[in-house]
């Protein structure tokens, strides 16, 4: 098996928004989870000599990534010294139904699983991004998650509309193929 | 894709073009009621449309997230600087 390779100068091109998706699924700040993107790819940099390659970049960063998200919440947690009990009694007098379920069903608990699924179908399309070509990716991103307008995109990369459509064609196209492989 | 099988044509691209700009909610009525009655005769955009609309259902359920432009931006400069300075 060949043996893996380290190149930070690519790493923020490459690996920069699944790390970032990855985080924002686990602390829901967007500040914050900037921030540990930036510190895993600092301290990525400096033990890249203890980087054996037999991993890929990609797996290594995010074992550092999961280390420091687990250091911010028990830095956070540290703060307060404790975590936050939710209790939520049903004051309201009016609630119809069963009084015992009403206290039992936990609704902090029913989205859970859709939420891994969420995160994991998050982590497939930044894959599958990763595996376009860099201008395909970009402009793709930009329409369609970041929702900018296509002429704001225009105008920063310079292409012209049709130019941008021809490309977000190709880039639905090759996404849509390598999303069905792996969850459609 | 399977659209190798069928040809095709001019009009085809006229109709994948709009089934892309309705996914961003771009296209006019007149180009919706044109790619509606395309695609009660042709498979391949059928198919073309079907997967499209399965994207950007996945997207926008997955909430997935991506830094913006600066923010990639300043995190490349910080980074360069530190890289800079391992080098030496």
């Amino acid at each position: 098996m060949p043996k893996h390779q380290i190149d930070p100068n690519k790493w923020i091109n490459l690996y920069s928004d699944y790390l970032f998706n990855y985080t924002i699924s686990r602390v829901s700040d967007r500040d914050i989870a900037q921030d540990l993107v930036q510190d895993t790819f600092l301290a990525g940099l400096k033990s890249m000599k203890n980087f054996k390659g037999e991993a890929s970049e990609r797996t290594w960063l995010i074992s550092i990534l999961k280390r420091k998200i687990i250091d911010h919440y028990r830095k956070i947690n540290s703060n307060k010294g404790k975590a936050e009990v939710r209790m939520n009694y049903n004051s309201d007098t009016e609630s119809e139904g069963d009084w015992l379920e009403e206290r039992v069903a936990d609704p902090f608990d029913k989205t859970a699983e859709d939420s891994i699924q969420n995160t994991e179908l998050g982590d497939a399309i930044h894959n599958c991004l990763s595996k376009l070509p860099p201008k395909q990716a970009q402009i793709f991103t930009m329409k369609t998650i970041q929702g900018y307008d296509t002429e704001v995109i225009c105008n920063e990369l310079n292409i012209t509309a049709s130019n941008l459509w021809v490309i977000i064609h190709r880039a639905r196209t090759s996404l849509s193929e390598c999303l069905k492989e792996n969850w459609f | 894709m399977s659209d190798k099988n069928y040809k095709m044509n001019a009009s085809c691209e006229k109709a994948n073009h709009v089934c892309d700009k309705t996914q961003y909610n771009e296209a006019s009525l007149w180009e919706k009621i044109k790619l509606s009655i395309h695609l009660l005769y042709c498979k391949a955009c059928r198919e073309y449309t079907h997967n499209n609309k399965k994207l950007t259902k996945a997207v926008k359920n997955s909430e997935v997230q991506c830094l913006d432009c600066k923010a990639k931006e300043t995190m490349k400069e910080e980074f360069h600087a530190e890289l800079e300075k391992q080098q030496h």
